[in-house]
């Protein structure tokens, strides 16, 4: 019974994709399949990509991609043909533009902002020293103690 | 000195005020790549006639281009209201999107046929062409044939007030087309 729970955990996630037979004439184009599927995100369930994804418009589109990577076009080719019909939404990947750019540059963003902060707050530290007391804030200090002590 | 007290609830606002507009947000909702370009040119036979047509049949405009199947309970639901729309005069078009032409027929004299023309689109190739993702879709197709708006989910008297009235109100136009039509 272990090693039967042990093997389930040990199953891929890749292994739930929708199973299809997709006959390639080269063993490249089936790779650039298996990669470009996994990166094209499903319309429909917006949280699989199309080679997971059991949505008739994913079927539709796997199918899409199968027969363009037959007809020989290139991989740029074939995200553009989405992106023309389904928007840039459709890539898990998207290309940097004005859109997608607070997607990709905020997680730097937030780091240079973090960075400068805790830099800040370290560089003040060494700005304000602590510094001893005076001779004279000494006396101070010991004449108060002194008029508290019995 | 003070200010920087107030960073934190600064922070916090924004951050609040960001997240409750994301409430208000549908994930659903995708924005639609065809805007602003013209309908998908497509060669696919009439439901009825059988007859091949392209993009160009789709006169005359403004007009609706709604995306339908037997298939689809919710294209059922929005039925009567596509009705109600072609008595008003407002011009429909059809995509029977991945459906069997057959049952499409028998659907369109069983519960009325409120379109101008259908496009068989058997494999779903138009829809594709035109970023369809299920259905039922509503595409408003604008006077030189550009699509300028899409509806996804039912098409109901509330949704066409809000969004799509708009573009079918250059004077006269639908009360002109309703008056031709005014026998059905």
């Amino acid at each position: 019974m272990h090693r039967l729970l042990c093997a389930l955990f040990l199953v891929s996630s890749s292994a739930w994709a929708v199973i299809e037979t997709y006959e390639f004439s080269s063993p490249d184009l089936a790779s650039r399949y298996h990669q470009l599927s996994q990166e094209l995100r499903c319309p429909k369930c917006q949280n699989q990509n199309i080679a997971d994804s059991n949505a008739p418009i994913a079927r539709d589109l796997r199918v899409v991609l199968y027969e363009q990577l037959e007809a020989g076009q290139t991989d740029a080719q074939i995200l553009d043909f989405m992106v023309a019909r389904y928007g840039q939404f459709v890539r898990y990947r998207p290309e940097v533009d004005r859109q997608t750019a607070l997607l990709w540059w905020s997680p730097l963003l937030l780091l240079v902002l973090g960075g400068v902060g805790v830099g800040r707050h370290f560089r003040k530290k060494d700005h304000h020293p602590a510094q001893g007391l005076t001779a004279a804030e000494r006396d101070q200090v010991d004449r108060l103690l002194e008029d508290r002590l019995p | 000195m003070r200010v920087k007290r107030f960073i934190p609830l600064a922070g916090f606002a924004l951050l609040a005020l960001l997240l409750f507009k994301g409430l208000s947000i549908d994930p659903t909702a995708l924005p639609a790549a065809r805007l602003g370009q013209p309908f998908p040119d497509f060669s696919q036979p009439e439901l009825l006639t059988e007859e091949v047509i392209g993009a160009s049949a789709l006169q005359p405009r403004p007009a609706l281009v709604n995306v339908w199947a037997t298939w689809c309970y919710s294209c059922r639901v929005e039925h009567p209201y596509l009705l109600a729309l072609a008595a008003q005069g407002v011009p429909i078009y059809g995509l029977n999107y991945k459906d069997e032409s057959e049952k499409a027929r028998q659907w369109l004299s069983e519960l009325g046929d409120p379109y101008r023309l259908n496009i068989t689109d058997r494999d779903g190739t138009v829809g594709l062409d035109l970023g369809v993702y299920g259905a039922p879709e509503t595409y408003v197709l604008g006077p030189d044939g550009v699509i300028l708006h899409r509806h996804v989910g039912v098409l109901d008297e509330a949704v066409f007030e809000r969004d799509i009235r708009r573009f079918f109100t250059a004077p006269g136009r639908v009360a002109q087309a309703s008056a031709q039509e005014g026998g059905e």
